[in-house]
């Protein structure tokens, strides 16, 4: 039972940061700590997926010496500017981060094994030299990296949300919205 | 260049058209008028000519909706016959629409034209309909063109009227009727017309074919069967030629031909005959029968009164497709030819007692039948032949059906049909009396009313008479129907 | 759809998966940078054309060559991401694609109307930005990408959404709880993609589907199953995770809520078809059992529950948003039968609907438009005043019933011969009660528009006889379709069929 625990330990915060985040949404009245319970939430998905990727005695995934690594980081370079110029302009944080993380994610190809996948994710050339060397898995941080930037971006948003709920309500908290919502609907219309 | 297909496809673009014409000369009242004479006279010409090419069963696909689902015509006698019926009495109507609304200076009449063309139309494509897809389109169609029809005053009974009427209509035709065409379709691969019935040939179980029988008898809701005829009272809330032509003849008559057309086509009387709610759909359709008479009895609203009588007088029709025998059949089709005339007969006759003198309620109509002998005279000869006396036509019917009954074993049911005429006698004969033999109360004629008014519910007690005796060749004309039908089944 | 394909220089035709998603993010920074709301919608307007173009040029290519795959950036998935189109995304595509345009020609008076001029360009460019997003999470194949697309749409569209606060406030509160919701959804969404990347090792979601098949399920895909199913549910407005629909399309400007009407949760239903027959194979003993406990038993509940929500209501738009969620569960329903034959049905209903709810919100605008309505009592005599936009409204509430000459009719023909053929009794009898309550509601609203006679003040507009053409037109086009897709149901039954073959068929 213990070895079990101690296995998995690390889903032990991501379930208490996930519970008390969700907790705090549901119990909250007040905007704004609705929103921090959210962020709450959201982070404890970025340590999962951070936490499962973690190759334990792994090196950082930059294949340096060999032709194919150079050839391959160029293009990875290249392509993640073409991406970033094809992505369009700054115009939303959302987009224009999402975009290059997204092309990096498929610019990566130093696959590595990972905790609990099959083995099937292994490149082509750059097989040879995982046989040999054990890389880190850069993918789940690509990953968490695009999450971290839709979770500000919504935080941005559900803020700046707030902001117009003060200025047209006068109040942030549940029972004053709903009681003026309330009154609306039902005393006078619109 | 004539052909049968183009004389289908006529029959529905005819109406049509007209109401095109009537909506775009709306302002020139004579004109407008005359749109609507003109298009019922043409349609009248060609179903005529429909009803003499009808045993050949020609076919018109309409429209190709989806693999499986198609929208087609198939002209065969009971659809010419119902057709026949609709379009002549369209013509009489429209003279009597025309003296009616002027005479009593009801505005919107254009919109009251258009809607009726319209509703004709669909009446056409009921009469038509090659399979269930087309039966029902046309039928819905019929219950959205009647409506502004129905709610034609605009004042608060007519939308509380209106809204009832819409309401039964629709709830039973997307609640019972659709399913029941959907499940056909489902277990014939099609939903189409086929003599000696859809579901009987494809081996359909009796038990299921019962519940299917159940779902059309109820949600066919212009049929009228009890429960479903709240409606027909509350449109009475229209004005009298759309109670006249569409709740005498259209509306009423779409429902009960449907019920025949799918007990004869869909289902075939053995199929009926060995479904196991044929025999409580018939106990309900004499229940009607005599139940509605007797709240006519109650009734001192004219137009009210023959609410009732037409409910009581249609579950003769449903009666008819429930006994499931030849003659029971021959008799409901008879009853739907007769009782058009005759009852459209007692509407007008209605609607023009209250053009000359305001009045609604039988009570005040003593000793009317003095100032107008020929409306009273029509009215007393369609009477009588609702009651069922001969020589007039009603008489033809209640005795097909009696003998039907007693074919299918059900001689109980006889008794309700005799019941049925007697209840007749005591509730449309006392108008009659009180016009002709009562003294006047007052000299409550207020103008002669206009004999456009009079004249047709003449003609429609003359064709009672007539009818009478062309007994010949209609019976000749819808036996391939029934009685082929008999010997293939086990009756 | 050929001739389509036939006009552009083949090199084009090729990266038309990538420019559908492409054309929209740029055009967005574009429109951002317009100087008033004329302008701005200009720039949304070419680039719908472009969008509905070139998603109609790749519907063309996969219903006659097939299967398209296209790699971004010419990396080979499942490396690289890559945009997979098949028969059923390329109706999603085509569909969200012409609405887009449809609803952009509506737009110009009705934004001009209900959005202040200085953040018109803004809100155009936040529209373009969702539809982008919408856009990008049809057609790609990679599940992280879906993700981020989500999430991309969601964002400008609790933005669009709140924009309503002009007209009225609760358009704030309604986007903000839309906002909870939804990042709590797409939340569990990729905590479900999580797990599958954990169990699979790819985001590919062709490639998970293949690996599945081979090393079989486990209880960390049982998970992942779970939580992607509620998470794309509760964007696709599946029952009970529906509770932030109501009021965010009540409250909304009329066009996003036309616009979100006929797209987002249809595209959120596309992906939830997409993973539950490409990723997770319908033949996993705990899928199939999904498909009958969970989705045909949500859309039944939804069926009834919020048709007579909707039945109640007072505000106009808000008893259309409780009918589309009660639609969604017809939809819900079609999926849940698990055949082809009810999967069509649902697709079907999927693109009905989004011809109808498109063109009834539209009619609502065009009454907002002139007589600033809100609540159902304010459509009163509204036949007599504007009877070209209630002609529209009365044609698309009766396809809503599902009166025959509507396709409204046809795709309830489909369901229940689906649910019959199933020999689901019951399902038969939702889909007929559910329809008699939507007869009561519509009644409700024709009845006002009908038989109502118009308030004093009404009459006082002469001017407004009919809405502004630039809203007739795509109005009058969807009611048109109304009608026009009864008599060529071949057509949007075909397109169903290929796209519910595709993903029962392929396997």
């Amino acid at each position: 039972m213990l070895d079990i625990i101690l296995e998995r330990f690390n889903y032990i915060p991501i379930i208490i940061l996930m519970m008390t985040g969700l907790y705090v949404v549901i119990a909250t009245g007040n905007l704004v700590k609705r929103l921090v319970g959210l962020s709450l939430f959201q982070t404890s998905v970025f340590l999962l997926y951070i936490t499962i990727g973690k190759v334990f005695g792994g090196q950082p995934p930059i294949l340096d010496g060999a032709h194919h690594g150079d050839e391959e980081g160029s293009h990875g370079a290249g392509y993640a500017a073409a991406g970033h110029g094809e992505a369009g302009g700054d115009h939303a944080a959302a987009d224009s981060h999402a975009e290059p993380a997204a092309d990096a994610h498929a610019g990566d190809h130093a696959a590595e094994a990972v905790e609990h996948a099959s083995d099937y994710a292994a490149g082509a050339d750059a097989a040879h030299h995982a046989s040999e060397v054990l890389y880190s898995n850069p993918l789940p941080h690509v990953l968490i990296l695009t999450a971290i930037v839709v979770g500000v971006a919504t935080l941005a948003v559900g803020l700046a949300l707030v902001v117009r709920i003060r200025e047209a309500y006068g109040t942030i908290e549940d029972d004053g919205l709903n009681a003026a919502d309330y009154n609306r609907e039902t005393g006078g219309s619109e | 260049m004539w052909s049968a297909e183009l004389s289908l496809a006529l029959a529905l673009t005819i109406p049509a058209v007209g109401g095109v014409f009537v909506a775009l000369l709306g302002n020139k009242p004579n004109l407008r008028e005359g749109a609507t004479l003109v298009s019922a006279v043409l349609l009248a010409i060609n179903v005529a000519y429909l009803v003499e090419i009808a045993p050949s069963e020609p076919t018109l696909v309409l429209a190709n909706i989806a693999p499986g689902l198609q929208l087609t015509f198939k002209l065969e006698p009971l659809g010419a016959i119902f057709a026949a019926v609709a379009s002549g009495l369209w013509i009489v109507n429209s003279l009597y629409s025309i003296g009616y609304m002027r005479g009593n200076n009801e505005k919107n009449q254009t919109r009251f034209y258009v809607c009726f063309c319209i509703a004709i139309a669909s009446a056409m494509g009921v009469a038509l309909s090659g399979n269930l897809l087309t039966m029902f389109l046309f039928y819905e169609v019929l219950s959205l063109s009647t409506y502004p029809l129905v709610t034609h005053k605009g004042d608060e009974n007519a939308k509380r009227g209106g809204k009832i009427y819409l309401t039964i209509l629709m709830g039973t035709s997307i609640g019972l009727f659709l399913p029941a065409v959907i499940a056909t379709h489902f277990l014939a691969g099609s939903t189409d017309f086929v003599a000696g019935g859809l579901l009987a040939l494809n081996d359909v179980q009796p038990m299921i074919a019962g519940i299917l029988l159940i779902m059309f008898a109820f949600g066919i809701g212009k049929a009228a069967l009890m429960p479903m005829h709240p409606w027909l009272p509350n449109a009475m809330v229209a004005p009298t030629p759309v109670s006249a032509l569409l709740h005498a003849v259209a509306v009423v008559k779409a429902g009960v031909f449907s019920i025949l057309k799918v007990g004869t086509y869909i289902f075939g009387p053995t199929l009926i005959a060995a479904a196991p709610s044929s025999e409580p759909l018939a106990w309900i359709a004499a229940i009607s029968i005599v139940l509605a008479s007797v709240v006519a009895i109650t009734k001192d609203n004219l137009k009210a009164r023959l609410a009732f009588s037409t409910v009581s007088q249609l579950s003769y029709v449903t009666l008819g497709v429930m006994l499931a025998s030849p003659l029971a059949m021959l008799g409901a089709a008879l009853q739907i030819i007769m009782h058009a005339w005759g009852k459209i007969t007692l509407f007008m006759s209605a609607g023009a007692i209250y053009t000359a003198t305001k009045k609604t309620e039988i009570s005040q109509m003593r000793g009317l039948g003095k100032y107008m002998p020929w409306l009273f005279g029509a009215y007393t000869v369609g009477a009588l032949s609702i009651i069922g006396l001969p020589p007039l036509g009603g008489a033809w019917p209640k005795l097909f059906l009696m003998q039907g009954a007693w074919d299918a074993g059900q001689a109980i049911m006889i008794v309700a049909l005799v019941a049925s005429s007697i209840l007749n006698v005591a509730y449309l004969l006392p108008l009659s009396a009180r016009g002709f033999f009562a003294p006047a109360d007052e000299a409550k004629l207020k103008k002669q009313p206009p004999a456009l008014v009079i004249l047709p519910p003449v003609i429609t007690a003359a064709g009672v008479i007539v009818l009478f005796f062309l007994i010949g060749p209609i019976r000749d004309y819808l036996e391939p129907v029934f009685m082929p039908l008999a010997s293939a089944g086990a009756l | 759809m050929d001739f389509l394909v036939n006009l552009l220089p083949s090199g084009l035709a090729h990266h038309a998966p990538a420019l559908v998603i492409v054309i929209p993010l740029v055009a967005a920074a574009v429109a951002a940078l317009m100087p008033n709301g004329r302008l701005g919608w200009i720039v949304a307007m070419v680039t719908a054309s472009l969008v509905a173009f070139f998603s109609l040029v790749v519907l063309g290519l996969v219903l006659s060559d097939g299967l398209i795959s296209y790699h971004m950036g010419g990396w080979e998935p499942p490396y690289g991401i890559e945009l997979r189109v098949d028969a059923l995304n390329a109706v999603v595509l085509a569909l969200v694609g012409v609405m887009g345009l449809l609803c952009v020609i509506f737009a110009l008076p009705s934004v001009g109307d209900e959005i202040e001029e200085g953040k018109q360009a803004l809100f155009y460019s936040a529209f373009l930005v969702a539809l982008a997003g919408l856009l990008g999470v049809t057609i790609t194949g990679d599940a992280f990408n879906v993700f981020v697309f989500l999430e991309i749409s969601s964002i400008s569209t609790y933005t669009i959404i709140a924009m309503g606060a002009g007209k009225d406030r609760r358009a704030l509160t309604a986007s903000y709880n839309y906002l909870i919701l939804g990042t709590i959804g797409a939340t569990f969404f990729v905590i479900g993609v999580g797990f599958l990347y954990m169990a699979t090792g790819s985001l590919n979601m062709a490639d998970i589907g293949q690996i599945l098949q081979e090393q079989g399920h486990n209880r960390v895909t049982q998970a992942a199953f779970a939580f992607i199913v509620v998470g794309l549910g509760l964007k696709a407005a599946m029952f009970p995770l529906h509770v932030w629909l109501p009021n965010a399309y009540a409250f909304a400007p009329n066009f996003v809520t036309a616009f979100l009407a006929s797209t987002a949760t249809k595209v959120a239903f596309y992906a939830l078809i997409r993973f539950l027959f490409s990723v997770f194979h319908p033949d996993v003993a705990f899928v199939e059992l999904s498909f009958t406990w969970v989705f045909a038993a949500v859309g039944v509940i939804a069926m009834m529950v919020a048709s007579s929500q909707a039945i109640f209501q007072t505000d106009a738009r808000r008893l259309l948003a409780y009918s589309s969620v009660a639609q969604v569960g017809y939809m819900m329903l079609g999926l849940g039968m698990g055949t082809a034959a009810g999967l069509s049905a649902g697709i079907l209903h999927l693109i009905n609907h989004a011809i109808m709810k498109g063109a009834l919100f539209m009619a609502l605008g065009a009454f907002a438009l002139h007589f600033g309505v809100r609540q159902i009592r304010d459509l009163n005599g509204l036949g007599r005043t504007m009877p070209a936009s209630a002609g529209a409204f009365t044609i698309v509430g009766l396809s809503l019933v599902g009166v025959p000459l509507t396709i409204g009719f046809t795709s309830k023909w489909y369901l229940i011969t689906a649910a019959l053929e199933r020999g689901w009794w019951w399902a038969v009898a939702a889909l007929i009660i559910s329809s008699l309550m939507a007869l009561a509601y519509v009644a409700r609203m024709l009845s006002a528009i009908w038989m109502e006679s118009p308030p004093e003040h009404h009459a006082a507009k002469p001017a407004a006889r009919h809405a502004p053409y630039m809203v007739l037109v795509p109005m009058g086009i969807l009611a048109f379709a109304n009608l026009y897709f009864f008599f060529h149901a071949d057509v949007l039954v075909g397109l169903a069929e290929a796209a519910a073959n595709a993903v029962t068929g392929g396997h």
